[in-house]
């Protein structure tokens, strides 16, 4: 255990709506080892949100402890916050989130504008990126140019740029169709094959039976936590999507 | 992160909306354009008043009979001759602030150079007078003092009457008719400009005090030796009121005027005069300045409520880019840096409809302009510093915003 990458003990976080305290979360304590590919579910107002958000370093518990990478992060500033998003985490969110009227290049290489990387470096690294998510020919294209799936592979060439410990990411296919989530969740599979850490958060069974591990929340407290039985091939399912049948 | 990146991400976000931002930036160059013209307007009214001063002379003092009374009847200023050449010779004597004094007598008449005749102002001083005015030869020489005190008949020229006898050939040496007497121009004075009456002070002729008494004017009380005018310089860092009473009080004491009787003289302190002028249109200046500098202050607000727009409408972004790794104080400084780069092309702008403006009114409305650089780095900086204020607010609202909420902004 003392292993884990992600170890939460006891993950309290309030929130004050006027004057009543809502509890998001009751008290989680997860873990998590390096290379799991883990998918929380619940329903909404389960706390799976909030509990991406304090993993994330979004956001920082009332009380409990939350360690990542051997760190102790409930006690750190809102900078050094930062500093752990910009070099250890890499999100990916449900619209994108990409810049507007900016090219994919650029979008790729902001993390590390804040990581304090020179601009020749920069470039170099963002384009190696874009070209292992395969978009080596759309660099110079503005996300109003790119597909669904396209931003959402430049998103997710965003979040790898600074070589994280852990990708995070929060309804991934939320806004693609079928075919296309296949490809970003065969993308996630085969960064997690390679050893990336990554945990989605999700509410489609379907989508979290392509990772190893589920987390469901209910109420603010995991209740259900077991690995997956069959775990749904990604690149398999594309590979038979000359059939449009066998894209469910 | 590095401020030229930053500079970058700011350009770009101003591009995004360029319509907005030349919108924006309309206030500002408009107040700088403002403030750096209408500084300009009030800068050449006060050089006007200072080189005014400056032919003048500087700590002037004249000094002018009083008036007389002949039957009942008030005569107005200048009509008793109650001054005398050792009034002046006792001035600068006797009261220790002054540093020279000169009389003088002033008449008109017709001057005759061979085919060109002009009427002109002639007037009867002594070297001292030049001295009084700050008024330089710059061709040929001033009196010899034999030819003051036997009345040669020598004459300096002033520049308006040089050009209308002479044309532009040097009238040193050249032989003219004073009153049909026949003088030699031995000298020409500088070019002084108008008074600040709008008189033409180049328009004069000087002969010597004693020709101009004995060969020009006549001399009804010749032994008395009367003067028009008697003009006063006073010392550097004197006080000019102090000079003035110790003036008046010699001059009583020499008038032989008993206590509580009129003064038969009249003491004009012309510096000060102008001095007061100078002031007034200093405020003048201050005042247009402050007047623009409101139109500088409402382009401001017009940036803060820009930036308060651009910040809400981009929280989605300010929201990435926290999660990415900006910093709070990264944020600050983006927004911060837009709102200056805005203001700061605004300004620059400015100095350009600033420049143009004071053109403008030198040109049509035919008012002097003096531009003066200080005021152009004035402009601007207050354009940055205006910048910086008021796109403070947004930019540290937008640090402030909370990622996850940022993120999920709709």
């Amino acid at each position: 255990m003392a292993e884990a990458l992600i170890q939460t003990t006891g993950l309290v976080k309030e929130y004050l709506v006027g004057e009543q305290t809502v509890a998001a979360l009751r008290g989680v304590s997860v873990s998590i080892e390096k290379s799991e590919f883990v998918a929380v579910m619940g329903p909404s107002g389960s706390g799976k949100s909030t509990f991406m958000n304090l993993i994330g370093c979004l956001d920082s518990p009332t009380r409990g402890h939350y360690v990542l990478a051997g760190e102790k992060i409930s006690a750190l500033s809102g900078d050094a916050l930062a500093a752990i998003r910009n070099q250890r985490i890499g999100f990916v969110f449900q619209q994108f989130n990409l810049l507007p009227r900016t090219s994919a290049l650029d979008n790729v290489e902001l993390p590390l504008l804040y990581g304090g990387v020179p601009a020749a470096e920069r470039h170099e690294r963002a384009k190696k990126r874009l070209a292992e998510v395969g978009l080596a020919d759309r660099m110079d294209h503005h996300p109003a140019q790119l597909s669904g799936g396209q931003q959402q592979r430049t998103a997710i060439a965003r979040a790898l740029i600074n070589n994280p410990v852990l990708i995070l990411a929060d309804e991934p296919t939320g806004a693609l169709d079928s075919r296309t989530s296949l490809e970003v969740m065969a993308l996630l599979q085969k960064l997690n094959r390679d050893g990336m850490t990554v945990v989605i958060v999700t509410h489609e069974r379907d989508i979290a039976a392509f990772a190893r591990r589920n987390i469901h929340f209910r109420d603010g407290l995991v209740v259900e936590d077991h690995p997956v039985q069959k775990i749904n091939d990604a690149e398999a399912m594309l590979r038979q999507a000359g059939a449009p049948a066998a894209v469910a | 992160m590095d401020l030229l990146a930053t500079l970058r991400i700011a350009l770009r976000a101003l591009k995004v909306n360029k319509l907005r931002s030349i919108l924006t930036m309309l206030g500002i160059i408009i107040g700088v354009g403002a403030v750096i013209t209408m500084i300009a307007v009030g800068g050449g009214a006060q050089a006007r008043v200072e080189e005014q001063i400056k032919s003048l002379g500087s700590n002037l003092m004249i000094i002018i009979p009083g008036s007389t009374t002949s039957g009942g009847v008030r005569l107005g200023g200048s009509s008793a001759q109650t001054l005398t050449e050792d009034d002046a010779w006792a001035i600068t004597r006797e009261v220790r602030e002054v540093q020279v004094s000169a009389p003088s007598s002033r008449g008109s008449g017709q001057i005759v150079a061979g085919n060109n005749n002009w009427s002109t102002v002639i007037q009867g001083v002594t070297p001292e007078y030049l001295e009084v005015r700050d008024w330089p030869i710059v061709s040929g020489r001033g009196f010899e003092p034999q030819e003051v005190t036997s009345a040669g008949k020598v004459a300096l020229i002033g520049q308006s009457v040089a050009k209308q006898l002479f044309g532009d050939a040097d009238p040193v040496d050249q032989q003219v008719r004073i009153r049909k007497v026949p003088f030699t121009i031995v000298g020409m004075l500088d070019k002084k400009g108008q008074s600040m009456m709008g008189q033409d002070q180049d328009d004069v002729i000087l002969v010597p005090l004693t020709t101009a008494r004995n060969r020009l004017f006549g001399n009804p009380q010749g032994k008395l030796r009367r003067v028009g005018v008697i003009s006063v310089k006073v010392r550097d860092g004197q006080n000019m009121k102090e000079a003035e009473d110790r003036i008046r009080e010699l001059m009583r004491q020499r008038h032989k005027l008993q206590p509580g009787a009129d003064d038969d003289f009249t003491i004009r302190n012309l510096t000060e005069i102008l001095q007061a002028q100078e002031a007034s249109s200093k405020v003048l200046t201050l005042l247009l300045a402050a007047v623009a500098s409101v139109s500088l202050l409402v382009g401001g607000i017009g940036i803060m409520n820009i930036m308060l727009v651009s910040v809400t409408e981009r929280t989605r972004e300010i929201g990435l880019r926290m999660a990415v790794g900006a910093r709070a104080n990264d944020i600050l400084k983006q927004f911060l840096v837009e709102a200056v780069t805005l203001s700061l092309i605004g300004g620059l702008l400015g100095i350009a409809l600033g420049l143009g403006g004071s053109l403008a009114i030198g040109e049509f409305a035919g008012w002097r302009t003096s531009l003066s650089p200080e005021s152009v780095v004035l402009a601007v900086g207050f354009a940055a510093a205006i910048g910086i204020f008021f796109g403070f607010y947004p930019a540290r609202k937008a640090s402030r915003l909370s990622p996850i909420e940022a993120l999920r902004y709709e």
